[in-house]
């Protein structure tokens, strides 16, 4: 076979995969179809990669082989071990690597001198560029979620700060696009390292709270990063990959902070989302009152209805199988329970599903907030498990808190409400819940697998 | 191959095709959907591949080397973890109407 007939197959091969890309993606919004759509991804990945080794005028094969087979067994393994809970962290350092493979291929470019006339150059820095601060900052992402960095480190002027480091940059970059072709590795060098510098600080100061939207910004920018590097390689899978993860990530970003009740500009620069409370300095009136699972379990045994609210405290101490196990006891003495899931449950929004899922949780006892908040003053017990700022009620009446305006789920209309609690320590958000405090609200201290595990033993033997 | 305005025009009905693919998605399927896409960019592993297919100094190689190490990485955890949500769905799925059952 010539040289033509492989660059054909090869550009044949990009487009199949690229329109499986696509079609994958258009059956992963939709829960009937979304498995399929994971696999069809899949075959065009496969596809092109292999199909890549055919590339003319390549060598290094066998250090190429070597290199895949690192990354991808040990990806594999993670990928396949991780838990339900840690999931969003794991999101974070797969997109991390991607982000860094396109940083990886804009400096062997820019360093070798491949990359010739201004747009290519240009476009080659700027996803570089990104590429390095996705890398950076979807590192420290992981970090903090994974709770490997517990404080966020923030200074007076950090934004100004952030400025100085962009406009090195953005200098830099510029330096070499006006200077054009090789012979620039100070420039270059500076160039990345700027660039991770500024994925650091840029991610350090934001909030646990709010990694979610910034993993989700960072994927998209990866995206974007991987098209201007499809640019530089004249690469049209990557170039339309790229950017439909680019565009399709921006608005999953848009939507998140949106289901949040966060701007995009206010996750990134004004560093609330772990910040104490700083409103509400008189903290919640009343006191917070302890009860034992016993009577838990004859309120909950006798009720008609409960409302479940499990937040990521509950996925925290892995009791997602109990808690389920614990309806399941409720249901056979027909009580009707249903589960009710906040926007951003969990970690990132979607996620309480996947975990309830994975405890077999049935799709129909599981509702969002905006289909079940009106059925909370029905309820004779709201079971309140590890959730915090997602239940509480200074969100619709305190102006001065923090997650004022935030869309929060109503436990605190049902005639009961009991919360499975570790502690008497303050939220993810660290502010004060006003509904643990209220007249009818009643406190089971204690590890929620065990709570719970209590709970059914008492149900059964009502 | 791929010059000037053919380049652009592919850039913008590709943005566009992210976007409408995505619009209308269920709240449940963020999460996956999220993982799905960060999958999809790990395609970065071709263009790791061929830049180091074409280095040529240690310096070259060695980056390279990174970058093809990060983008398996990419995919294959990419893959990785969107299946496992994605699977669960289904099951969950079968056990819904196998509860209705009884």
């Amino acid at each position: 076979m010539g040289t033509i007939g492989a660059g054909t197959l090869i550009q044949a091969s990009y487009f199949v995969a690229a329109a499986l890309f696509i079609l994958g993606l258009k059956r992963m919004s939709s829960p009937v179809t979304a498995r399929s759509g994971i696999i069809w991804a899949g075959i065009g990945m496969v596809v092109a990669t292999l199909i890549t080794f055919m590339t003319p005028g390549m060598g290094n094969y066998l250090l190429m082989t070597v290199a895949i087979a690192v990354g991808g067994i040990a990806a594999w393994v993670t990928g396949r071990r991780v838990a339900m809970a840690n999931m969003p962290q794991m999101i974070a350092l797969y997109n991390g690597m991607g982000g860094g493979a396109a940083g990886a291929i804009a400096a062997v470019e820019l360093f070798a001198g491949h990359v010739e006339g201004v747009t290519v150059l240009t476009l080659g820095v700027l996803g570089g560029v990104i590429g390095a601060v996705s890398f950076s900052g979807s590192l420290i992402a992981f970090a903090k979620l994974q709770g490997l960095i517990k404080s966020s480190f923030r200074f007076r002027g950090q934004n100004i700060v952030n400025l100085l480091i962009l406009a090195g940059t953005v200098v830099a970059g510029a330096i070499i696009v006006v200077h054009g072709g090789g012979g620039m590795a100070q420039h270059v060098t500076l160039l990345f390292v700027l660039a991770l510098v500024l994925g650091i600080t840029m991610t350090l100061p934001i909030g646990g709270a709010d990694m979610p939207v910034v993993i989700s910004l960072y994927n998209a920018l990866t995206g974007l990063a991987v098209a201007f590097e499809g640019f530089v390689l004249n690469n049209a899978a990557m170039i339309i990959a790229g950017t439909v993860v680019g565009s399709a990530g921006t608005l999953l970003t848009q939507l998140m902070a949106k289901a949040m009740n966060r701007s995009l500009a206010n996750v990134l620069f004004s560093g609330f989302g772990e910040s104490p409370a700083a409103g509400g300095a008189a903290g919640p009136a009343g006191t917070l009152k302890a009860i034992d699972a016993a009577d838990v379990a004859v309120m909950l045994g006798f009720s008609e209805k409960v409302i479940v609210v499990p937040g990521y405290g509950m996925a925290v101490a892995q009791a997602q199988h109990k808690v389920w196990e614990l309806c399941q006891a409720l249901i056979a003495r027909g009580v009707a329970v249903k589960f009710a899931i906040h926007p951003v449950a969990g970690r990132m929004p979607g996620h309480m599903n996947v975990l309830l899922a994975e405890a077999g949780v049935p799709y129909d006892l599981i509702y969002d907030e905006t289909e079940i908040n009106a059925e909370f003053e029905t309820a004779d017990a709201a079971l309140v498990i590890g959730a915090n700022d997602v239940v509480n009620p200074v969100a619709r009446t305190d102006k001065s808190s923090p997650i004022y305006g935030m869309p929060i789920l109503n436990a605190d209309k049902a005639k009961n409400v009991i919360v499975i609690k570790r502690g008497q320590g303050a939220g993810f958000s660290g502010i004060e819940n006003a509904l643990f405090y209220l007249d009818h609200t009643r406190m089971l201290y204690g590890d929620g697998q065990a709570k719970a595990g209590e709970l059914v033993q008492a149900i059964k033997a009502l | 191959m791929i010059d000037g305005f053919i380049a652009l025009y592919i850039f913008m009905l590709a943005a566009f095709t992210g976007y409408e693919v995505i619009a209308r998605v269920p709240v449940i399927l963020h999460t996956p959907l999220m993982s799905g896409s960060n999958f999809v960019h790990g395609i970065v592993l071709v263009g790791a591949m061929v830049a180091m297919g074409r280095a040529a100094t240690t310096l070259e190689i060695t980056i390279a080397f990174l970058g093809v190490v990060l983008a398996a990485g990419n995919a294959v955890g990419g893959y990785a973890v969107t299946e496992r949500m994605l699977e669960m769905f289904k099951s969950s799925k079968g056990k819904s109407t196998g509860k209705g059952a009884h």
